[in-house]
């Protein structure tokens, strides 16, 4: 069985996140340009223009592309022949400090959420961990996540009566709402099924995948295609001033669930999209 | 293109309208959530705010810590609804800009038009991009909020965009009638 090196998953989490926040995906910043060339509004134009700019600099520069680098959000994926000897959540948040501090990224987070004191080396992080059976691998993905689009997400527990028209004006209705606030043009995460907690997550793992890739799933697909023209017809637009591109990405996610349930959760991501991961 | 410099004038500010598309250079400070309340808590208690805000711009923002060599980290604009409850109260004391992203309450807009003031946008996220319009930073009040304190920025053609003007419009309101 495989001993994993803990230190080795500190260096590599702390460079993850600087990574994450210096270096737009590929696949994110050509997904802008596209959507520049077509954008109608001279003003939406000019904004996605500032974005590309802005993200060009922060990678020649190695700088943040956003002043808020978030809270840490990781994702371990570890094989069963994998042995872990120690405690891999405390070698991912020295990683996060560590990133957070040589990074020279802003510290976000507080240790409690009603006495608001900072912590100054934003841990802990929020870490997810799903075993894979028979794998003697490590695949950890860092994903930050900055509060003026997670404040805009939502959920909702919908009767199964309601049906996908419901699930529609869901999100519909909560991307008007969120207007300017969530750094349109945004990425959208749907998580349907599970249930209360598991549909977060949901919406939230549907946006560490490719901008451009497509669920397998049909009935996925079909409502990822449906609901990127429904959002792109909000005129909600860049920034929330009016446009076409509301959103560069749809991604839904579903899962089994009860016969009773049809819970929805929205996960909104800025135009950042930050995630990078590293198998080891 | 406007070209702003602060102090703001009364006559700046009647011929800004929403949508003008802005450049800011002088003095602006930050301030954001917790500052805020720090500032709102003074004026209640009946004492003097950290600084003058008589013709100046607040923006809400909050930084990544400066690179050695670098006047500030990234600053892009942080989401202005937070700021709601307190900003009339520091319109009233003369305030006349603010700058952020995403929309403002009723009760900031009616304060806007009595106070004769300004919100402008910056674009959420293009943080590194408005770092480059930053030439000093100096923290004036505050320290221990860390990237929440209150910093006195020198700006040079800071961009941004005009959403409520003295006037009563709102350009997230225009972007949002437009497409019924």
């Amino acid at each position: 069985m495989r001993v994993l090196d803990l230190n080795l998953v500190t260096d590599e989490v702390a460079r993850l996140c600087i990574e994450a926040n210096y270096f737009i995906g590929s696949d994110v910043l050509n997904k802008i340009k596209e959507c520049q060339k077509t954008e109608t509004s001279e003003l939406g134009k000019v904004i996605l223009g500032q974005i590309i700019e802005n993200d060009e600099i922060a990678a020649n520069d190695n700088v943040p592309m956003c002043q808020d680098t978030g809270l840490v959000v990781v994702f371990l994926e570890i094989g069963t022949e994998v042995k872990i000897d120690g405690d891999i959540y405390a070698a991912v948040n020295a990683g996060v400090a560590k990133g957070y501090k040589d990074g020279y990224l802003r510290k976000s987070v507080i240790r409690h959420p009603l006495d608001r004191v900072n912590t100054q080396d934003n841990t802990p992080a929020v870490i997810h961990t799903k075993l894979v059976p028979g794998s003697d691998k490590v695949k950890i993905i860092v994903a930050p996540k900055g509060g003026g689009s997670e404040n805009m997400s939502a959920l909702k527990m919908f009767k199964p009566a309601d049906g996908v028209k419901a699930i529609k004006e869901f999100v519909v209705d909560t991307i008007k709402n969120a207007g300017g606030n969530p750094c349109p043009p945004i990425v959208v995460g749907v998580g349907i099924g599970g249930n209360f907690e598991r549909c977060a997550e949901l919406a939230k793992e549907s946006l560490l995948r490719e901008i451009d890739d497509v669920n397998p799933d049909p009935i996925a697909a079909a409502l990822e295609a449906e609901l990127l023209e429904l959002v792109n017809n909000t005129n909600v637009g860049p920034q929330g001033l009016g446009g076409t591109t509301t959103a560069l990405a749809v991604k839904v996610e579903t899962q089994a669930c009860h016969f009773a349930s049809l819970p929805v959760a929205i996960n909104l991501n800025c135009h950042a999209a930050r995630h990078k991961e590293v198998t080891l | 293109m406007i070209k702003l410099t602060t102090p703001l004038r009364d006559e700046d500010i009647k011929n800004l309208k929403s949508g003008d598309a802005v450049t800011i250079t002088g003095v602006i400070y930050t301030a954001r959530d917790a500052a805020h309340a720090r500032l709102v808590k003074l004026l209640e208690e009946g004492k003097e705010l950290p600084f003058d805000v008589k013709g100046q711009i607040i923006y809400y923002a909050g930084p990544t810590p400066a690179k050695p060599g670098q006047p500030i980290g990234s600053c892009g604009p942080t989401t202005s609804y937070r700021m709601d409850s307190y900003s009339p109260a520091i319109l009233d004391q003369g305030l006349k800009g603010m700058i952020g992203k995403g929309a403002r309450d009723s009760k900031v807009k009616e304060s806007i038009v009595k106070n004769h003031a300004v919100y402008f946008a910056a674009v959420g996220g293009a943080a590194a991009l408005i770092a480059k319009s930053v030439k000093s930073s100096e923290i004036i009040a505050y320290e221990d909020l860390g990237a929440e304190a209150i910093r006195r920025l020198e700006v040079v053609d800071f961009p941004a965009i005009v959403i409520n003007d003295c006037n009563g419009n709102d350009l997230y309101e225009i972007a949002r009638n437009s497409s019924k």
